[in-house]
């Protein structure tokens, strides 16, 4: 299998993770998710840094985050499919 | 095939208590931090011995000082040490410490310094120290099986690699040895903060569930709540969490939690630096996020090797416990490589899974427990941090 740039935990994940080093905007990532291999192509919209996410499905404000199949906040923003997802539009919902 | 891990063995020393302890330490233990001096005076005169000055252990009182005697006992009592040396500047706390150390069968003697100054404090303990030395290095290795091992586990600088490689590397290991006798360790109270539901429901019984509960509550009340100055988006993920990618407290806290594995279950939930009581089996922690004092509790609590997951790169280390580092960020191996024990970065590139690096896993605390050291060992982080709960008097 080639090597993918986007890793995702679970098939109800809105999000997943960069996992290389200097991904660049326009990237056709190859994607994978990790609880059963299955992969998926898709297009990142910016540059953005391994470790950081990457929405998976159209995300607006007041919408829940799931990795993990488990809800890890809330968008403060929106991002489209592709976009960089972090502190500038997700939050937690505990504070 | 899956490999069979009931009859792995390793070389260690078998204790007076029965424990196992994979390295060989001489100790010089200040009960306080004002003898940390004759402390390191003793360790410079006596070599093949180890001083492991702290700070405190004056005018603490109730739970704090409970606490701390229960964290200078048990580092002495880990099976990771041969014998000690007590040095305090009275004699009654120091007999505390001796008294709590020598319940485990191993040779320990104090020394007070009141009424008699550094000087002859020194001169007659290292008499003591250098008889230990001769005795301890003639002691010799066994073989002993690696499921009685006590290990245990915390990450550090996460991000979202760990949650995705390192943490379930821990989590595969602990699935695979728990089951034939491993005993282990996990906690970082703050950080399962988002989690809390479903660790709760990891507990193997409705009591260590509770207990878990009642832990993570108070700290919640009586620690976050009453010191909060903001909402902790500043502090809870840390900066540099944040710079690895991981954005709220809930996401760190399930990436942390993949340390405990698939099958993995909890039979009790024990107090910081307590020594686990129920047998063997996985134990949670009360403890502090931060690494340095998480791996001294855990090691007050007799783990002999620690398992150190990290993201972003925490170069932590611990004086008498093996700290094996495991790491899945490429950037992390590239651009510090030499504090990683175990590279998983091939389970992002998928050219690695998760068990095969368990069983790397397995292998590297296998040799970490006959004598390889570790990097934060060669390195000479022996980094020891007291917690403490609250002012002294």
């Amino acid at each position: 299998m080639a090597i993918p740039q986007l890793l995702v935990h679970d098939h109800e994940d809105n999000v997943g993770v960069v996992v290389v080093e200097g991904l660049t905007a326009g990237t056709e990532m190859l994607c994978v998710v990790t609880h059963d291999n299955s992969d998926f192509k898709l297009t990142a919209n910016s540059d953005i840094p391994i470790g950081h996410k990457v929405a998976l499905k159209p995300l607006s404000e007041g919408d829940t985050v799931i990795k993990y199949g488990e809800d890890i906040g809330r968008m403060v923003g929106s991002a489209g499919v592709g976009d960089h997802v972090h502190t500038h539009n997700c939050k937690t919902k505990r504070w | 095939m899956a490999l069979d891990f009931s009859n792995v063995t390793v070389n260690a020393w078998r204790r007076e208590n029965g424990r196992v302890g994979v390295r060989n330490h001489v100790l010089i233990l200040p009960v306080d931090d004002i003898s940390n001096a004759a402390c390191e005076a003793v360790a410079n005169n006596v070599k093949g011995t180890l001083a492991i000055p702290h700070a405190y252990g004056r005018l603490q009182f109730g739970e704090d000082l409970d606490l701390h005697f229960r964290t200078i006992i048990g580092t002495g009592a880990n099976p990771n040490v041969a014998a000690v040396v007590v040095i305090g500047i009275e004699p009654e706390w120091t007999k505390v410490i001796v008294d709590g150390i020598a319940k485990t069968g191993k040779p320990v003697e104090g020394f007070s310094i009141e009424q008699k100054g550094d000087f002859e404090t020194i001169r007659q303990a290292s008499w003591k120290a250098k008889e230990y030395v001769h005795w301890a290095t003639e002691l010799q290795k066994e073989p002993c099986p690696i499921n009685e091992l006590w290990v245990s586990t915390k990450c550090g600088e996460s991000d979202t690699t760990t949650g995705l490689s390192s943490c379930p590397t821990v989590g595969n290991v602990y699935d695979k040895l728990l089951p034939h006798g491993l005993t282990g360790f996990f906690g970082e109270t703050s950080e399962i903060t988002g989690a809390e539901h479903i660790c709760e429901k990891r507990a193997a019984t409705p009591e260590a569930a509770a207990k878990f509960k009642q832990i993570w509550q108070a700290y919640t009340d009586d620690v976050i709540f009453a010191h909060q100055t903001d909402d902790l988006s500043d502090s809870q993920p840390t900066k540099g969490n944040i710079l690895g990618g991981l954005t709220t407290i809930e996401e760190k806290a399930l990436g942390n939690l993949e340390k405990i594995g698939r099958t993995s279950t909890y039979i009790d939930a024990i107090g910081p630096a307590e020594a686990p009581e129920k047998g063997p089996g996985l134990y949670f922690m009360d403890s502090s996020s931060a690494a340095a004092e998480c791996v001294t509790l855990m090691a007050a609590g007799g783990a002999v090797i620690h398992t150190f997951p990290t993201g972003q790169g925490n170069v932590v280390g611990n004086p008498i416990v093996p700290v094996i580092k495991i790491s899945g960020n490429p950037r992390t191996l590239r651009t510090m490589g030499e504090h990683i024990d175990l590279d998983v970065t091939g389970i992002l590139t998928r050219e690695m899974t998760i068990e095969e690096a368990g069983d790397a896993l397995i292998e590297m605390i296998r040799r970490t427990a006959n004598g390889r050291h570790t990097a934060a060992e060669a390195l000479g982080h022996r980094e020891f941090s007291m917690t403490k709960l609250y002012r002294s008097a």
